[in-house]
């Protein structure tokens, strides 16, 4: 959809220096809050034991995934080559509609929001969404 | 008709009495207009748009944010009808406003963001779910006159 501007990369590595300390933590707030707010997003994870916000699980996956998005970060000039085997994870194995990457993306903005509401401008906000956007891009790749 | 829980009524009860309407309904405005830009279609008449800057500090841009919001108080005094009590407002964004009702659901989600930052730690997932279950049920009922 997008292609992220030098001026964009730069707001997303700025804010991602602030982010990176509490990243696992906005994750868990933002996979758990997910589930609740959007419950048809429970059914990727109905093997799990306890899918409430703070559970072990969820804790545990919400880390995993900004530790994508951190990957993501550090390849933000080629998100296409950098995500591929993320890609190919996503379209072969687990097999998530990629309409809910822009639901999980909308969640780590309201989490980004709570946590930061000072530095979470909407110059801020405009960056985060397009790279959020690029990168459900870059993840959707493989699918087809 | 929507079913609300006793929980999901108080909690928007709750929201809309202790915010600032005249804070929120401006900033949740001008963030739309800067994170989603093609928004700024409608609004030809409000003069400079041409950068974050310009569409925060536009007094058109605020003004229609407490117009928008002043709407949503409707929704809130009547939330087991909104759909009835919305009905010459959709008409009104379908015909003569023209809207593309998408447009509806990135304006909810810029609402929803404002919320989170006025909120913090008290926009929990429960809050923040009855929260978007209730601006589903608004961008429903702007959509319902829509043919």
């Amino acid at each position: 959809m997008t292609t992220l501007t030098p001026k964009d990369k730069d707001t997303v590595k700025t804010f991602w220096a602030k982010i990176s300390p509490k990243a696992a933590a906005i994750g868990a707030d933002a996979l758990g809050r997910m589930l609740v707010v959007y419950p048809q997003t429970k059914t990727y994870f109905a093997h799990w034991k306890d899918l409430s916000p703070g559970s072990a699980p969820v804790k545990k996956h919400g880390a995993t995934v900004m530790g994508g998005v951190a990957d993501a970060v550090g390849k933000i000039d080629d998100l296409t080559a950098g995500l591929l085997n993320l890609s190919e994870l996503h379209a072969f194995t687990l097999r998530v509609d990629p309409a809910n990457f822009k639901i999980l993306a909308h969640n780590i903005l309201v989490v980004l929001a709570t946590t930061f509401p000072n530095d979470f401008t909407p110059e801020v906000h405009v960056a985060m969404d397009k790279f959020l956007a690029a990168v459900a891009l870059a993840l959707s790749e493989k699918y087809r | 008709m929507v079913k609300w829980t006793d929980f999901e009524r108080a909690t928007i009860q709750d929201i809309f009495s202790k915010i600032d309407y005249d804070v929120v309904g401006p900033a949740a405005l001008s963030r739309c207009l800067i994170v989603y830009p093609w928004t700024q279609r409608y609004f030809g008449g409000f003069g400079n748009l041409y950068n974050a800057a310009a569409i925060t500090s536009n007094p058109k841009v605020a003004a229609h944010g407490k117009v928008v919001l002043a709407g949503l108080e409707k929704a809130v005094k009547n939330m087991d009808d909104i759909k009835t009590t919305y009905k010459e407002l959709s008409v009104l964004h379908s015909e003569k406003l023209q809207v593309d009702p998408d447009n509806f659901n990135l304006l909810a989600d810029c609402l929803t963001i404002v919320l989170a930052g006025q909120m913090g730690a008290a926009f929990t997932p429960e809050v923040h779910a009855a929260f978007q279950k209730f601006l589903a049920v608004v961008v429903a009922s702007l959509r319902k006159q829509y043919h």
